[in-house]
């Protein structure tokens, strides 16, 4: 079995945002790019299955440009045999739906029969794609998932529910999984990892070779639009209560309760 | 399609949950069509009415009984077929975000998520949430004839239930056991009895500063239940093993939106903040009045939390 593994790169999420002139999205010349963090998970589950036997093949998939292509490496360094990026002027402005599509068609024709992305990319933290991946290619799903295991073509995970319960799925293949923290430690590349990556594919995909429509991603096709970018509302300046410990906290009791009436 | 406005309404142990009705009461407030609510399941609806809904969609069926996204994303679908809205929002749950995006695909609806805000702006519905784990913030305007969103739970306050009543449209959606395609066949019981991080009105969250896991549970959770609040904590404490992954607050961890946060001895690294800015009161305890989060507190002590935390515990006790 072939595993698919979303790799998104995103930007470092130490980065300061600045926001471009039209206030439709961030400018991006001097960020600094790194993998998507839960994206990792969603990488080192797939290597473990293929440690564990149960996989012949470890693909990463992504939908973005050349300067994407050294997580790719970092991606085959850590392990997986190849990649496929996704990459056409069509998928310019596309919403999550518009790179759902490509990445579903890419994910179909290599015939993958498990798929793991991240959780959500820490970018837009919207946590959509994997959900409509799963839709498009016609597979079950399992959200946010921090324990998974695979047997034969069934699989068993577990996922945070409402009210802080957690809940134990079953189901079959295939399926796209989105992964949370807890479900492993991604490991880091190594040396002869990193050697080893020089020799490994990256396989660019254009709209047309995966049989999408460019008509139904991109700007022109998207269903949402973010606009007024701007920056979170200033808090009101703080108030650092001075005095002795016990002065500082019988007075932050009376405030707690008298102004802010939160207790 | 209609400017009918179907809430989704989850219910707990019988009851609408506290979110169904937030929902509810800003549908009603954004006055850009009448509300309905969609129940799943079969819950008694009566107390929706009374929250605003004219109408209440119920779809019921032995097979939802428990949550499965096939049988869901169906009821959902039937559920906005039979009433014709044109706008569906949820909270922004664990059903939701599961079950949501796939039923956004399968319709070919604009989905707008996690938003903070939910606007009339000339009779359309426009979202605004954050972004870059809330380093920015951002209108969401959707395009298709049907509008989802979801809305992040304590955006609005819960007032009193004006009052009303709603009648109960059967929707049958002919979902059978076959469209239940990943099963729950265990739930596993939470870690505490506290509300879920993610829609708890107070947190008491603690850093790598504890030193220890005995020491968390003899200073962080003692005040936390002291205040009826949940426990939460940085990703130092997490990662060296003093909190559950679950209790994780921040970028990596669980977005949270609280009334009250209170923070001890965490030093307000970007990622922290990224999962608690918005919380209305922001309580720092910290040793070095240096520390990046005194920045976004309401209120700080500067002070050794091994010493603040268990005199603010007395001070609540003496009530
Ligand atoms: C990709 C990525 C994702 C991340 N995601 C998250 C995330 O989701 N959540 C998160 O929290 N972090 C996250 N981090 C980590 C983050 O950058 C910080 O390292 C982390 O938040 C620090 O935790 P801390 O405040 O407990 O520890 P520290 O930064 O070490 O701070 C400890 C603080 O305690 C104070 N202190 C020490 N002793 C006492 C005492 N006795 N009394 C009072 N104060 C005391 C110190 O002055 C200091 O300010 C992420 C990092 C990366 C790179
Ligand atoms: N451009 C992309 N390329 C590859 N994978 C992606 C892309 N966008 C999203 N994903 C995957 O979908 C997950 C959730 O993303 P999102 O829905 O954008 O929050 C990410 O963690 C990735 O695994």
């Amino acid at each position: 079995m072939k595993i698919g593994v979303c790799l998104k790169q995103v930007p470092a999420t130490d980065t300061r945002i600045r926001i471009n002139a039209d206030a439709t999205a961030i400018l991006t010349d001097d960020v600094k790019f790194e993998i998507n963090p839960y994206d990792e998970y969603a990488l080192e589950e797939a290597l473990r299955l293929k440690q564990a036997g149960k996989a012949t093949e470890v693909i990463t998939f992504t939908v973005g440009g050349a300067d994407a292509e050294a997580r790719i490496r970092d991606g085959l360094a850590r392990g997986a045999d190849r990649a496929v990026r996704i990459d056409d002027p069509a998928l310019a402005g596309s919403d999550g739906l518009g790179l759902a599509r490509v990445l579903a068609a890419a994910l179909k024709a290599e015939g993958v029969g498990l798929v793991f992305a991240g959780r959500q990319s820490v970018d837009g933290d919207s946590s959509t794609v994997p959900a409509m991946i799963a839709e498009l290619m016609g597979a079950s799903q399992v959200s946010w998932v921090d324990k998974f295991e695979v047997e034969g073509d069934a699989f068993t995970a577990q996922r945070a529910a409402g009210g802080g319960m957690r809940e134990v799925v079953t189901g079959k293949l295939p399926v796209v999984a989105s992964c949370d923290k807890g479900l492993n430690t991604p490991r880091y590349a190594t040396l002869p990892g990193i050697l080893k990556a020089k020799s490994k594919k990256i396989g660019v995909m254009s709209v047309a070779e995966l049989g999408v429509d460019a008509g139904s991603v991109g700007a022109g096709a998207a269903l949402v639009t973010f606009t007024n970018m701007g920056p979170p509302p200033e808090r009101p300046a703080g108030r650092i209560l001075s005095g002795d410990t016990a002065s500082a906290v019988s007075e932050l009791v009376r405030l707690l309760r008298d102004e802010a009436k939160v207790i | 399609m209609s400017n009918e406005i179907l809430v989704f309404c989850e219910f707990e142990g019988g009851a609408p949950r506290k979110t169904a009705l937030e929902l509810l009461q800003r549908a009603v407030a954004l006055g850009a069509g009448p509300v309905s609510a969609l129940v799943i399941g079969n819950a008694d609806s009566s107390a929706l009415g009374a929250n605003g809904a004219h109408k209440v969609y119920q779809v019921s069926a032995p097979a939802l009984a428990s949550y499965s996204t096939g049988a869901y994303t169906k009821a959902f679908a039937a559920a906005l077929a039979a009433s014709g809205a044109g706008t569906l929002i949820a909270s922004a749950s664990s059903i939701a975000r599961d079950a949501l995006p796939r039923l956004a695909a399968r319709l070919g609806a604009g989905l707008g998520v996690e938003c903070t805000e939910l606007r009339n702006a000339g009779g359309r519905i426009v979202g605004r949430r954050p972004v870059y784990a809330g380093k920015a913030l951002v209108d969401v305007n959707i395009q298709s004839p049907v509008a989802i969103f979801t809305l992040r739970p304590n955006s609005y306050p819960v007032g009193p239930a004006p009052g009303g009543s709603a009648s109960v449209v059967l929707v049958d959606a002919g979902i059978t056991e076959a469209d239940v395609d990943v099963k729950v066949v265990g739930t596993l019981a939470p870690d505490s009895t506290a509300v879920d991080l993610t829609e708890a009105e107070r947190i008491v969250s603690g850093g790598r500063s504890l030193k220890s896991k005995e020491q968390f549970d003899a200073v962080v959770r003692p005040l936390a239940a002291a205040l009826g609040a949940t426990a939460g904590a940085s990703r130092a404490a997490v990662d060296a093993g003093y909190a559950g992954h679950g209790e994780q607050v921040g970028q990596t961890g669980k977005v949270v939106n609280p009334s009250l946060y209170i923070a001890l001895g965490i030093s307000g690294a970007i990622q922290h903040l990224a999962g608690m800015r918005t919380s209305r009161v922001i309580v720092a305890v910290n040793k070095d009045p240096e520390a990046p989060i005194f920045q976004f507190a309401t209120y700080g002590i500067v002070g050794d939390l091994f010493e603040v935390a268990p005199m603010l515990q007395a001070e609540l006790a003496r009530g």
